[in-house]
């Protein structure tokens, strides 16, 4: 098959640039704003890369050792230490678990507490709403720094972080579902003659729990890799091992501790996904 | 204004209101199968996780004292030198902060540029070939799941400490994260220009440059500043295992008891994620307002 090609001679390409000119070049001031957003993108990186010493050879030689390093990882191996590894495993799954959980019983009533349409007051929905960003703005991990420190080293320390980090999180989605749902049963139970909490258990509560749900089980799978990397500050789990075959330089084990990870978050996703599909039907899943 | 209900006879109501019993008793009945493998795995998770309530009760004083004494002492007549005593190393704390944006800047853009090339290969509306397609879904994955921690640790021994390690590790997760949500971004664009490029004999770069990227550009943008949000909370922790930014002050902090430099780290880290998280959300409002959204 062959492609028949259209040519414009010079004269039509004129009048047709004469016609639509913004079609064949954006304005100036429009290329002078593209330009200087990348100018300013670009003078940022530079200034960056100045300020956190970046430089070549250390990129290069630092390749070199990550090729070694990976070499050193084939095959994956886990010596004599694979029912250990099994044990921290499950303390992955545990910390997740649990974590997610705990943090969503809490969630649940703040989500009510901070949506506009269950609490009017102005200042007790701001005041709750400024609680979550706090604690949203504090990392788990450090979280998870602080809990080792006040219940001591182990996956507890480990499942309150996780709670804690997802109490904040999940409070804001779920008092957004509160606010984004339909006012229409509310009224009508009302109008019957039922009173306010009647109306969130009938009314709200229905419209909101799957959306819930699928919200947890989101999170579930989040924080199903943020449980790995939690036992790096000594809070139990997978991270635990992983940070210290680092530190030792054992690649094979370390290889073998990673593609656990890999093969538990696959397992995880692949559960959650079928069981969001069938509380919220077939549809996509805005995150 | 009063409603006559009209009640249906006794012969005709007894067959419905058996079926609501019946379906109300099979709701039950899988609320009930829910409900107890939600326990099992509940007792399940208790007992792996090393879970004692006793353990938490015990030292949830030890939590408030915790946190009752990392508030600095604040008195209102020497409230400047209070402050002063409080925040006594501003100065290179904020040199750490912004060192941490930096981290979280470089990282956000390097993965954002590899995300950007990789994601119009993951696509399955613009590459025919499925090996290329799911080669690059898989690297993507791959890059997303491993955590930005777990890298950082790598990085640490292969590169040595400091804040490029960090950069890094932050870049190859923000490409493996912003990879799916550009390329689902590009399954969802309007194909006529595509066609009509390919029609007037583009090129498969070509193509992509003039019928995709014009329609994208805004949304790309606004993820972008998305992930800048989650990555400067991901920078600020990056210090733990050596990678620079401000996190290495503060597990110093937390670790030797430092009171008082706990909560001053703590503070200026969550102003600035307020801060950055208020701009970024204005900015976003304007891309997808001007741009059209989807």
């Amino acid at each position: 098959m062959s492609r028949a090609r259209i040519t414009l001679d010079a004269e039509a390409r004129a009048r047709l640039a004469a016609a639509y000119p913004e079609a064949l070049a954006p304005s100036p001031a429009q290329r002078l704003r593209m330009i200087a957003i990348v100018a300013a993108l670009a003078g940022m990186a530079m200034f960056g890369f100045w300020r956190l010493d970046f430089n070549l050879d250390r990129i290069g030689s630092g390749l070199v050792q990550l090729g070694h390093f990976l070499t050193l990882m084939i095959p994956p191996d886990p010596g004599t230490q694979l029912p250990l590894y099994i044990h921290a495993l499950g303390e992955t799954l545990a910390i997740a678990f649990l974590g997610t959980l705990l943090g969503a019983l809490v969630a649940f009533p703040f989500g009510f507490l901070a949506a506009k349409n269950v609490i009017p007051n102005i200042f007790a929905h701001f005041a709750v709403r400024r609680l979550l960003d706090t604690v949203r703005g504090v990392d788990r991990l450090i979280w998870a720094l602080i809990f080792v420190t006040v219940v001591g080293l182990g996956p507890f320390a480990g499942i309150l972080a996780i709670a804690t980090a997802s109490f904040a999180e999940l409070g804001k989605l779920f008092s957004e579902a509160v606010e984004a749902l339909d006012r229409k049963p509310v009224e009508g139970i009302v109008s019957t003659g039922g009173s306010e909490v009647e109306a969130v258990r009938f009314g709200m509560l229905p419209q909101v729990l799957p959306v819930l749900a699928s919200q947890l089980l989101y999170y579930f799978e989040s924080n199903a890799r943020q449980s790995t990397i939690v036992g790096i500050v000594g809070a139990g789990g997978l991270g635990l091992h992983l940070a210290e075959q680092i530190r030792v330089l054992e690649w094979q084990k370390v290889s073998f501790l990673i593609l656990m990870m890999l093969v538990m978050v696959a397992v995880i996703d692949f559960i959650s996904s079928r069981l969001r599909f069938s509380i919220i039907g077939k549809t996509r899943l805005e995150p | 204004m009063a409603h006559a209900v009209t009640r249906l006879p006794d012969a005709q109501l007894a067959p419905m209101l058996a079926a609501y019993e019946a379906a109300v008793r099979e709701r039950r009945r899988h609320s009930f199968i829910a409900a107890a493998v939600v326990t099992v795995c509940i007792a399940l998770a208790a007992w792996m996780g090393e879970v004692k309530p006793g353990v938490l009760f015990a030292n949830a004083g030890r939590l408030t004292t915790y946190f009752a004494s990392i508030v600095p002492t604040l008195r209102w007549d020497s409230l400047g030198a209070d402050l002063a005593e409080w925040y006594w190393n501003l100065d290179h704390w904020l040199k750490l902060l912004l060192d941490t944006i930096l981290i979280a800047y470089l990282g956000t853009l390097i993965g954002g540029i590899g995300a950007f090339f990789l994601c119009f290969l993951a696509c399955a509306n613009l590459v025919r070939s499925r090996i290329i397609r799911l080669a690059a879904r898989r690297y993507l994955e791959f890059c997303r799941t491993v955590p930005e921690l777990v890298f950082a640790l790598l990085f640490v021994v292969a590169f040595g400490l400091g804040p490029m390690p960090g950069v890094l590790a932050l870049a190859i997760h923000t490409m493996g994260a912003l990879g799916k949500l550009f390329a689902e971004v590009v399954e969802n664009i309007d194909m006529n220009p595509v066609e009509g490029a390919i029609a007037a004999g583009a090129s498969w770069p070509k193509m992509v440059r003039f019928a995709v990227v014009p329609q994208v550009t805004s949304n790309f943008a606004s993820y972008g500043l998305l992930r800048f949000e989650i990555n400067v909370r991901e920078a600020s922790i990056m210090g733990f295992v050596g990678a620079g930014g401000i996190g290495q002050d503060l597990v110093e902090a937390i670790r030797k008891f430092y009171y008082s430099d706990v909560s001053a780290i703590l503070l200026l880290i969550i102003a600035a994620v307020m801060i950055i998280d208020l701009v970024t959300e204005q900015v976003r409002h304007r891309l997808l307002g001007v741009g059209g959204g989807r």
